[in-house]
């Protein structure tokens, strides 16, 4: 199959780094402490190249490397009403929103997609731990459901990354709310009768995990993820002890039964089409890189408000 | 013994004098000091009227949290018949922080569920304070599916700090827990009603409360994160509760205006410590009368009714 290797990749994937990577720029590695080149960085998914540690990464940016080609079509989600609650602390919450917004290039903590990987349709929605730290509130809830509709009307598989710090605290009751909301979404496309899958990444705690992270067919998650609900501190303060080592990491929760299985970003893409392909009854995936694909057609049928 | 919250001491001061000088009457008979008594009764009537009228939302965070509130026991007790506890998540434990099981509401039967947070410091720790490990989770599940097979509505009593932050509750599927019982209250065929009658507690609450009626008590809170942890997180300084509880708006009222709840279940003057029976009279009144806008519905209603409404909560704001 290597006639249609490197054949449009490369050059879209170098395309999507130079515009979104700047320059010069140098990363410490937070697990090994070892100083890495932003863009030597990035062409490794965000994965240190001494350790391994695998650091969060933007949805763009997994989406690119995703996708067949790097190409996806992006869904439109509704936008919710601005600050909902006029919520107050010491910064206005609009303006932590702009200042996460210049910081990230995103509208919000969530990027929903359609488009193929290993030549399957699928639907994918990754949060941003970038943007507020990945934080659930009424937007996060409305990529969801819009991820989940596009699935069931074409009837795709859902793939769903996940990434918080926990709630959206100045959406207050309305991100608590989120749960449900986004928990009717998944009983959607289970009951279309479509895989929805999981992938859990760094750090995923709080009220995402106790909702859609944890009611995926699969569940995958990163090495060494953080996944909890509770955190480690708030544990440690509440118990007054130290906790084990390892504790609430994904190779801990895989001994705890809660994961199928822990994956190495670099393979994510090969294990989802492999997965995905068998529960869809459809054949085995060419494997290695394909041409791109023809650019979809932007969803007709977009999400209504 | 009245138990007085911090806001409450000038009352304390008044009722206690009140109380000191009828004691004092009483062993004394040459003393007459009836009038004197009433015209501080009165007074501390007029106080508590005052303190009670507009309650900040950190000062009803602590009414929420009063211990001589009615608890989940004594709801159980009023307003249930035949009340038959079923126990245990055929997994591991039974969890004692949720209670429930069979009974009757006004002759119906029903599955009732509730957080038991204890009155006392060993039925406390029985109890954990009404934390959920993920086992009081499995048990709702359980619970939940009983009723939904045999066509019996669910009322469930939220009054929970939240759900429980220990080592074990998180090697056992705290998350998953929570998320399966959210689930599940989206799965039922049959009615779900839900009170907050005190604290209604983050994850640990929503799982019970994903319901097709929400009514809370006018002094209970629901809310994402308590505003201690909340001022700890954004302010960097847990003493800044008031603040946090503010911008929370996690009152009954300010739940109502978002669209969250559904109706306020009005309380005694001075709170549901002052006269529990009345209370829960009324919280009685209104599982009847929620019931009954429910009971008649066919079971895809009944389920397709509760989805659309999560779908749609939050659209509005607070101009909901
Ligand atoms: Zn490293």
């Amino acid at each position: 199959m290597n006639w249609i290797t490197n054949y449009v990749r490369p050059h879209i994937n170098s395309l999507f780094s130079r515009r979104e990577v700047p320059e010069n720029l140098w990363t410490k590695c937070d697990e090994c402490g070892t100083m890495l080149f932003h863009r030597e960085l990035s062409d490794n998914l965000n994965v240190c190249t001494s350790c391994g540690h695998h650091m969060p990464i933007s949805p763009r940016l997994r989406f690119n490397a995703l996708f067949d080609g790097g190409i996806f079509t992006e869904i439109d989600v509704p936008l919710p009403l601005a600050d909902p609650l006029q919520f107050r602390d010491q910064k206005r919450y609009p303006d932590r929103m702009k200042a996460a917004q210049k910081a990230t290039s995103e509208k919000e903590a969530m990027l929903v997609a359609q488009g193929e990987i290993g030549r399957t349709p699928v639907v994918a929605v990754a949060q941003d731990f970038g943007f507020m730290a990945g934080s659930m509130g009424m937007y996060v809830g409305n990529a969801i459901i819009a991820a989940a509709e596009a699935a069931v009307k074409q009837r795709r598989p859902l793939i769903l990354f996940s990434a918080a710090g926990g709630a959206r605290m100045q959406e207050g009751i309305l991100s608590l709310m989120q749960m449900p909301r986004t928990t009717v979404a998944v009983e959607m496309v289970r009951e279309a009768g479509l895989p929805y899958i999981v992938v859990l990444t760094h750090p995923t705690t709080g009220g995402v995990t106790a909702s859609y992270a944890m009611l995926g067919d699969v569940h995958i998650a990163e090495p060494n993820a953080l996944i909890c609900f509770a955190g480690p501190r708030v544990i440690e303060q509440t118990i007054r002890e130290k906790l084990p080592e390892g504790f609430q990491r994904a190779e801990y929760l895989l001994d705890h039964g809660m994961l199928d299985r822990v994956t190495r970003r670099s393979e994510m893409k090969d294990e989802l089409v492999t997965i995905i392909r068998m529960l869809m009854g459809l054949p085995p995936a060419v494997k290695g890189d394909l041409p791109a694909p023809e650019p979809e057609p932007a969803p007709a049928d977009a999400p209504a408000e | 013994m009245t138990h007085y919250l911090e806001f409450e001491k000038p009352l304390a001061e008044i009722e206690g004098k009140a109380e000191e000088l009828r004691a004092l009457a009483r062993k004394n008979e040459e003393m007459d000091v009836e009038k004197e008594a009433a015209a501080l009764d009165a007074k501390a009537k007029t106080m508590l009227r005052d303190l009670y009228k507009n309650l900040s939302p950190w000062r009803k965070c602590q009414v929420a949290r009063h211990p001589d509130r009615p608890h989940t026991k004594d709801y159980l007790k009023a307003l249930f018949t035949e009340y038959t506890p079923l126990a245990g998540d055929r997994n591991f434990a039974d969890d004692l922080a949720i209670s429930g099981g069979l009974a009757r509401f006004r002759d119906r039967p029903v599955v009732v569920i509730g957080h038991e947070k204890g009155h006392d410091t060993k039925s406390r720790i029985e109890h954990n304070f009404g934390m959920a490990r993920p086992e009081g989770y499995r048990k709702a599940i359980r619970l939940m599916d009983l009723a939904n097979r045999f066509g019996a509505p669910v009322i469930t009593l939220v009054d929970t700090p939240g759900a429980y932050p220990g080592k074990g509750a998180e090697e056992r599927g705290q998350s998953e827990a929570i998320a399966r019982s959210t689930e599940m209250c989206l799965k039922l065929k049959v009615p779900l009603i839900s009170v907050i009658v005190g604290e209604g507690g983050s994850g640990g609450a929503v799982a019970f409360a994903t319901a097709n009626r929400v009514a809370m008590l006018e002094h209970s809170v629901y809310s994402v994160i308590s505003p201690e942890g909340c001022a700890s997180i954004l302010w960097k300084d847990a003493e800044k509760m008031r603040e946090a509880a503010e911008a929370l708006r996690l009152t009954a009222q300010d739940l109502l205006g978002l669209g969250v709840i559904d109706r306020i279940i009005p309380e005694p003057m001075g709170g549901a410590q002052r006269d529990p029976a009345v209370a829960m009279a009324s919280v009685g009144d209104a599982i009847a009368s929620m019931l009954a806008e429910l009971v008649e519905q066919s079971p895809e209603k009944i389920l397709n009714d509760r989805r659309r409404k999560f779908l749609e909560m939050g659209s509005k704001g607070l101009a909901a």
